[in-house]
């Protein structure tokens, strides 16, 4: 069969999203933030919620979300995104509102905003991007940065003894009353990406339900941040985050998940 | 005559007015001396009347963030603190102010620096009026001096919010926020509609519909020329705000051989000295800056035309003067009295400081 | 049995060459061009063996530009 045979509208099974706006991403290639973006514009425009969602933007490499996904977006300082969500929320109930975080936003200088929202079971979706590093300021440590791991303010390796530990924010969010929803999922592979899909419109579905904070961690590569290619990158990935982070749900419908070993 | 009048204090009459102006969202943390806004408004439960949504929050960060949040919304949101609780806000007002955001924020100051006292003070008066955060912005910032204004202010301060689209601020202090005065509390208002938000605020997030590009509300701009365009906007703003807005209350200025200029708390102490100073043959006038920004420049330069010195009173250690200097060109003597750590003078220092600065001579009344 | 005739539409312009869609490839049909780079400077992905696409869609999920079009036809 003839290529332009095939290549015709009838026989399309996968194109970019009508919500993603045609703007190219500012992010370096193969960045994980571009894949949740597709799959949160996918999810927004497959639940018809164009016109019912309010996003909130972090201040990190996604800062500029709002430039992306054609719904209406206020971007927070950083940290707090999680109180304006609470605020949004509360005086729109009918909105679904839903903060897209990274790992320094959310797990350092806004912990006390994320962990007070999920909480009080605001009804809201918490997206949250662990890279384990912070790539917009150029690659520091984050509070999820893995032991030894090597950024630019742990040069020789993150030392627990200097810098602590490795923060499972996701693991302790799942211990609070408030959220009814905590998973891990991950974008490197097709099959990664069609879970982690189906988790993020599970969590817009819980937070349009009432039914408390769902949070979605996203374990994600920074190329840049870790001085790899993307494909060697999504290995490392593979073999280290994954042993901190191993994907899977945390906590469903209220209730905490046996860890599986 | 149906007015409501109530006796209470000047924070519960904030939350009251709150309730009554239709205000959408309260978010605030408990700080004396302001706790009985937030304990009035959880009192009153206005969720079950006007849906106006009331929540303590984890900080006074976090408060001033979910104002940020629903006022990008379009709705009429407010907090309250004082003044430690305001520093930790000075970061998400900035933000307020660069994203051109209505809100409104109540600062019942207390004596600094750092944890100071709970005792009161006008101690936050360069914070308020200059900036406070950072980058060039300014708040619309009233000063009331009795539980009325502090009820009439929460109105007052949503409208020129909105007006300008520019955080407001009623700078109160720990005196006018506790104590206990009568009070005619505004008629009950609506809160606005959805539609009516969608109309009055276009630039708001109500979800984006076909009709309209999506609404964001940023403070970010990466691109320098844009940036200082945005700067610009501000700044016309400003002058907006500066050539409409200017409130003060004058009294006895016609004839005033002497100025005093205070604000708040202090005006109320100082009109008591001008009283007496009377009685004891100096005429003394006030000016009341009620906008402390926009201040009136002009009306206190006018009312100093004829006078030999002008003293500035507050409870600080010499801020409002700085405004005063320069309203005055230095064509008038111009001194300051002021205490700090929370001591609240009683006219007759007031008088005191009229001999020690400029000399001036009060006939005995005693004898 | 059906035969599954794939394709894709890489947006030349848009990629970034990051080189997961050719790793995501069950079929080894992607590959980065050698030589030739788009506006941006990069050395964009193309089909090297399309008779080979199965219109699986593995390289347009994990793409992060969302720069791939996937066109798919079972013939029975």
């Amino acid at each position: 069969m003839e290529l332009n045979q095939i290549i015709n509208p009838a026989n399309r099974v996968y194109a970019r999203p009508a919500l993603l706006d045609d703007n190219t991403m500012h992010y370096c290639p193969g960045c994980s933030h571009g894949v949740v973006h597709k799959i949160i514009a996918e999810i927004i425009e497959e639940m018809g919620l164009q016109e019912n969602t309010i996003g909130v933007a972090p201040v990190g490499c996604a800062v500029f979300a709002y430039n992306y996904i054609d719904v209406d977006w206020v971007e927070a300082a950083h940290g707090r995104a999680p109180a304006l969500a609470s605020a949004i929320q509360r005086l729109n109930p009918e909105k679904l509102v839903f903060t897209y975080q990274g790992d320094g936003d959310l797990a350092a200088i806004g912990t006390a905003e994320t962990i007070h929202a999920a909480n009080r079971g605001e009804n809201i979706a918490i997206i949250f991007i662990n890279n384990a590093i912070y790539g917009m300021t150029g690659g520091q440590m984050a509070p999820t940065t893995l032991e030894g791991q090597k950024t630019a303010t742990t040069p020789y390796g993150r030392r627990v003894d200097l810098n602590g530990y490795p923060l499972n924010i996701s693991n302790l969010l799942a211990q609070l009353d408030g959220t009814h929803y905590v998973t891990r999922q991950a974008v490197h592979t097709a099959a990664t990406v069609r879970k982690a899909k189906s988790a993020i419109k599970k969590a817009f579905q819980n937070a349009l339900a009432g039914k408390g904070t769902s949070v979605v961690e996203v374990v994600g590569t920074c190329s840049s941040g870790w001085k790899m290619t993307p494909d060697a990158s999504n290995k490392w990935m593979e073999q280290h985050m994954f042993e901190k982070y191993p994907l899977g749900d945390l906590k469903d419908a209220g209730e905490i998940i046996p860890k599986s070993k | 005559m149906n007015e409501d009048i109530r006796l209470m204090k000047g924070n519960e009459a904030i939350a009251h007015a709150a309730v009554r102006y239709g205000v959408d969202g309260y978010f605030g943390y408990p700080i004396t001396p302001q706790s009985e806004v937030l304990e009035t408004l959880e009192a009153l439960m206005p969720w079950e009347t006007t849906g106006m949504v009331v929540l303590q929050a984890e900080s006074e960060i976090s408060s001033i963030n979910m104002v940020y949040g629903g006022a990008a919304t379009g709705k009429a949101v407010m907090t309250s603190s004082s003044s430690p609780g305001v520093s930790l806000m000075q970061e998400g007002i900035s933000y307020l102010a660069a994203s051109e955001l209505p809100a409104l924020i109540v600062n019942v100051m207390r004596g600094g620096p750092g944890l100071g006292t709970i005792h009161p003070s006008q101690s936050d008066y360069f914070q308020a009026t200059k900036g406070g955060g950072h980058g060039d912005y300014h708040l619309i910032v009233l000063a009331p001096s009795s539980v009325q204004e502090m009820a009439d202010f929460v109105g007052l301060g949503f409208d020129l919010a909105f007006k300008y689209r520019t955080p407001a601020m009623i700078l109160a202090d720990g005196v006018v926020g506790q104590m206990m005065e009568k009070v005619v509390l505004p008629e009950q208002r609506q809160r606005r509609t959805a539609e009516e938000i969608r109309t009055q605020c276009p630039w708001a997030l109500t979800g984006k519909t076909a009709d309209r590009k999506r609404n964001v509300v940023t403070s970010l701009e990466l691109d320098s020329a844009i940036m200082e365009k945005n700067n610009e906007r501000f700044q016309r703003t400003y002058k907006e705000i500066e050539a409409n807005e200017v409130r003060y209350q004058g009294y006895h200025l016609d004839d005033a051989e002497y100025l005093i200029v205070a604000f708040g708390s202090m005006a109320r102490i100082c009109l008591k000295a001008v009283e007496e100073a009377r009685k004891a043959g100096v005429k003394i006038g006030l000016l009341r800056p009620i906008t402390l920004w926009p201040f009136p420049y002009e009306a206190i330069c006018k009312a100093s035309e004829n006078a030999k010195g002008i003293l500035v009173a507050e409870l600080n250690a010499g801020q409002m003067i700085e405004d005063v200097r320069l309203a005055v060109h230095d064509n008038v003597p111009v001194e300051h009295f002021g205490r700090m750590g929370g001591i609240v003078p009683n006219p007759a220092e007031v008088l005191g400081a009229f001999t020690d600065k400029f000399g001036v001579k009060f006939n005995d009344q005693t004898n | 049995m059906a035969k599954i005739h794939g394709a894709v539409v890489i947006d030349e312009e848009r990629c970034k060459g990051c080189d997961l869609c050719v790793v995501a490839c069950p079929t080894n049909v992607l590959l980065l061009k050698d030589k030739e780079v788009n506006d941006r400077g990069y050395h964009y992905a193309y089909m090297a063996q399309a008779e080979a696409c199965i219109g699986c869609a593995a390289c347009a999920t994990v793409c992060p530009d969302a720069c791939i079009e996937v066109y798919r036809v079972v013939e029975k």
